[in-house]
């Protein structure tokens, strides 16, 4: 009692001297986030309602729903995503299973490759895959003549087909299913399996009848993250949609920026794209916020564990099939386009080359200006965007201003905004004469802090949870402000989540391309948006080299950022 | 008092006669050391383009060697991405590019309506340039020239086989078999759209359409399509990147049909407020050198306006193929339409 009467007490008498800072924090974070994120949708709306003269008009919404081609790119785009999200959680499940709740060997390095898979960004798989699977010239397809001695016409796979490129996004789109469901798996509590057993269930039956509707709230919730995944992506579209012959709404909404750019349609078509996205994600959150259940008996000791016997050959089979194609035969393919001359070569001795690479680093005028300015975006971001991050969610976390969770709605909010409908909205917001912020690095900044803050709050709301307050008070009592508090205490506490959040961030920034083509200029190049350009005009041997450079160095800082001696690291 | 009368009538008449030939293009400039000076300290030239990376980068490559201490910033997308590109910088207020060059002339009439360029006359370009190749009121000329091209891989078509007329493409045998770039994506590619629509009807393009071809984005890119052998044929692509990949060994073979081939103007010209005025000037006047022009040819396989390009002796002389010209004012007035259609008929 006495303890609680004290802590009261003496941060009072303690503010008179020493301001805190929590109102004003919380005055300009908001205003930060409203600008941010509410801005950008205020021009879309503005400019989905007015015509090119300016008087408000309601021809762009009708145009949406008379025009075959806007229609078609829409519907398209929502088989597509529908597609990819069962594809993902009908993959991701069993992998899940296999890693959480099985005596396979080398689960942790599985369940950790796979998280790292997530480094890729997914435009790059789509051109590994084009290499891959394109119908006559594509890897696969010149091995799978070769082998079984076929003429020229035939193939095994197209991977410019609707399936083709539902698979190359399945591809980086399953883990986001596979880490939620392998978390709730690991939740399960093995008291109701081993209830199960008991009653005589055999194995299989427990599974399905027990462990799976458990872990169904969370199936369903990571195949609707992979819907917005996939609807939302422009860059994989782009690349295996076009030379089909069709669109998605992400490439259609793109188009309309061929000059004289239609900024109102694209603002129209923009919008119900931004109402998808958001019905999804609050399907999302319902479904977790359901979850009472699994974690009811979550103490009860640690999860069973099926023994796979002589299954394990099957599962090695399954696990080592995924990792192939949505790792190691990507990187294969990117590896040796960037040692040959041509795709259609082998690589052998002969064909073997550095021309390619020379070419990039040396010939290629653009690759260091990108390079250079992904790397300055990639750690600007990840650095302001984890600061935000930190303060809204100790803000909403110890709420010492009425109001605070106000911010977290805020800072969460983007995660709604498709990336290429941020491009649009920030690229009406910012790119006219009165803020000139188009052209420079401030307007992607602006975008990227925008796109990933939701990432890093999340990350960081949930840390918050972790950490007592008790240390804070204790620091408080000291005399400490709340800001010196927040430093000196809980960032340490908090140091994994923290570089975690980090990471997160900068690997978002690297893999983004959907707002960022629509927001760069020629001094404002990034390395995703060459390797787009070069794709376009078929320079493989360029992407390849460029791709390859782009992931070592995401490797390199994610590497380097776990290891810097920061937030007191050193002295703990 | 006459006299004076007379002499001040003819000052006024010289006044306004050098009025007007200003007003039509600026007097021809030469590269002076001063020029040269003035374009080092400023170090850079940001330089748009649509023409091959390669290509572009190689002309870069030469420029830097002539004048040591430059560097030259090359931006390349396609034409109508360039045109784009510029259109929002532009409207913004955004003025990062020097030079620009792209291969649809009609974009060109656009820039000058909106005034987006500076005139000037590179020496060279007065004195070489015929008068059609270039802006009577001096804003850009033609840098190149581009045939988009019909061809081939003949080691995995026969001759006898091979098309050999565009309406030839239309043959189901041809299905799934061949690749086409984007005139939304490609200058050239909208060019030859709009001559061949004119000299064939949209009904070809609707039939090509049910071909089930492969659509690429940049008329740079069918060439090396066929070099990989993802499809045999091209329904359009550069004639020049199929002269580069033939000089590296690749079996592909150009067909000019008799109904003729679309041949498309690329101008150049120096933006209205180029960030390094004075590298704007010396670099746009090296681009019509001899020796740059000659690169286009060598290195690039481009066709050049200029007389005394010597072109390789394996490339069929322009004079022996027909073209079809079209006249870039009324492409720009087609753009619209063109595009619709295009996508009525392959999707994109």
């Amino acid at each position: 009692m006495s303890s609680t009467a004290v802590s009261i007490e003496r941060p009072q008498s303690r503010r008179l001297g020493n301001f805190d800072l929590s109102m004003p924090l919380f005055l300009a974070l908001a205003a930060i986030l409203c600008v941010l994120v509410l801005l950008p949708l205020f021009w879309l709306g503005y400019y989905s309602l007015v015509d090119r003269t300016g008087s408000p008009t309601l021809a762009n919404f009708q145009r949406l729903f008379t025009d075959r081609a806007i229609r078609r790119s829409f519907l398209i785009a929502l088989g597509m995503a529908a597609s990819v999200g069962v594809l993902s959680c009908v993959v991701a499940t069993p992998l899940a299973w296999l890693v959480a709740r099985t005596d396979l060997k080398g689960r942790a390095f599985i369940r950790s490759i796979v998280t790292a898979s997530f480094v890729t960004p997914p435009f790059l798989g789509a051109i590994a895959w084009e290499m891959l699977a394109a119908p006559n010239s594509g890897m696969l397809n010149v091995l799978y003549r070769w082998m079984f001695n076929l003429d020229a016409s035939a193939h095994l796979f197209n991977i410019f087909t609707f399936s083709g490129l539902t698979f190359a996004i399945t591809c980086y789109s399953f883990p986001f299913v596979f880490t939620l469901v392998a978390n709730a798996l690991d939740k399960v509590p093995s008291d109701l399996e081993e209830a199960s057993a008991i009653l005589g269930g055999k194995p299989g039956t427990t599974l399905r009848r027990v462990t799976l509707p458990m872990v169904l709230p969370a199936m369903l919730a990571g195949t609707l993250v992979a819907i917005v995944q996939a609807l939302t992506m422009f860059g994989s579209p782009a690349i295996l949609a076009l030379p089909a012959g069709f669109h998605v709404i992400t490439t259609k909404i793109w188009s309309f920026f061929q000059f004289p750019p239609r900024l109102d349609l694209a603002a129209a078509s923009a919008l119900p794209l931004l109402v998808v996205t958001v019905l999804l994600l609050q399907g999302q959150k319902w479904l977790l916020g359901r979850r009472g259940y699994t974690v009811l008996g979550g103490k009860s000791g640690v999860p069973r564990r099926t023994a796979l016997g002589g299954w394990k050959w099957l599962a090695w089979a399954y696990v080592g099939t995924i990792l192939a194609v949505t790792i190691i035969l990507p990187y294969a393919a990117l590896l040796k386009t960037a040692l040959t001359h041509t795709i259609a070569e082998p690589l052998t001795w002969q064909t073997f080359t550095l021309h390619n690479f020379h070419f990039v680093l040396f010939e290629f005028s653009a690759t260091q200006l990108a390079i250079r300015n992904t790397l300055l975006l990639g750690i600007m971001s990840a650095t302001v965007a984890t600061g935000m991050a930190l303060v809204i969610a100790y803000l909403v976390a110890r709420r010492p201003v009425r109001g605070a969770s106000l911010l977290g709605l805020l800072a969460t909010a983007p995660i709604a905004v498709p990336g290429i409908v941020l491009g649009v909205g920030l690229f009406l917001a910012y790119a006219n004469p009165t803020f000139r912020l188009y052209g420079t690095l401030w307007i992607l900044l602006i975008a990227f802090l925008t796109l990933e803050l939701p990432a890093g709050y999340q990350q960081l709301s949930s840390a918050f949870r972790g950490v007592h307050p008790e240390l804070e008070e204790a620091s408080r009592i000291l005399g400490a402000t709340r800001l010196r508090s927040l430093w000196q205490i809980t960032a340490p506490l908090l140091r994994t989540s923290i570089v975690a959040a980090w990471c997160f961030v900068f690997i978002g920034t690297i893999r983004e391309l959907s707002a960022t083509v629509l927001l760069t200029t020629a001094n404002t190049k990034l390395v995703s948006v060459i390797i787009y350009d070069l794709n376009e005009s078929g320079d493989f041997g360029a992407i390849s080299v460029l791709g390859i450079l782009l992931l070592i160095v995401s490797f390199a800082v994610v590497f380097v950022a776990n290891r810097i001696p920061l937030l007191g690291g050193t002295r703990g | 008092m006459r006299t004076s009368r007379i002499a001040v009538a003819a000052a006024l008449g010289a006044v306004a006669w050098s009025g007007a030939a200003i007003a039509a293009a600026p007097a021809p400039y030469t590269v002076t050391p001063d020029l040269v000076e003035a374009a080092k300290k400023e170090g850079t030239v940001v330089y748009y383009t649509s023409t091959d990376v390669s290509v572009a980068e190689a002309l870069g490559k030469l420029f830097e060697q002539k004048y040591p201490g430059m560097h030259v910033q090359v931006e390349r997308s396609g034409s109508e991405r360039v045109y784009q590109r510029i259109g929002q910088e532009y409207t913004s207020g955004i003025h990062n590019a020097d030079v620009i060059e792209t291969s649809d002339a009609s974009n060109f009439l656009v820039f000058k309506e909106n005034g987006w360029l500076t005139p000037a006359v590179p020496e060279d370009v007065a004195k070489l340039w015929p008068e059609k190749d270039r802006d009577p009121d001096g804003q850009y000329a033609a840098f190149r020239a581009t045939l988009t091209v019909l061809a081939y891989r003949s080691d995995l078509v026969k001759p006898e086989d091979a098309p050999k007329t565009w309406t030839d493409l239309l043959d189901p045998k041809y299905k799934s078999k061949i690749v086409k770039s984007h005139p939304g994506y490609s200058g050239n590619v909208m060019t030859a759209t709009y001559a061949l629509s004119k000299l064939l009807g949209w009904d070809y393009f609707k039939k090509l359409g049910q071909q089930n071809i492969m659509q690429v984005q940049s008329s740079t890119e069918p060439p090396k399509i066929l070099s990989q052998g993802e499809r045999p044929i091209q329904a359009d692509g550069n004639e020049y990147n199929v002269f580069i990949l033939q000089e590296k060994g690749v079996p592909i073979k150009v067909v000019y049909p008799a109904e003729g081939t679309s041949i498309a103007f690329g101008n150049a010209a120096i933006l209205a407020h180029p960030p390094h005025p004075n590298a704007a000037k010396l670099f746009y006047s090296f681009m019509f050198s001899q020796e740059a022009q000659q690169l286009n040819s060598d290195v690039g396989g481009l066709r050049s306006v200029r007389p005394d390009v010597k072109e390789k002796s394996s490339r069929t002389p322009l004079s022996q193929i027909k073209v079809l010209m079209s006249d870039p004012a009324d492409v720009r007035d087609a753009v619209e339409t063109i595009k619709q259609k295009y996508e009525e008929y392959f999707g994109t």
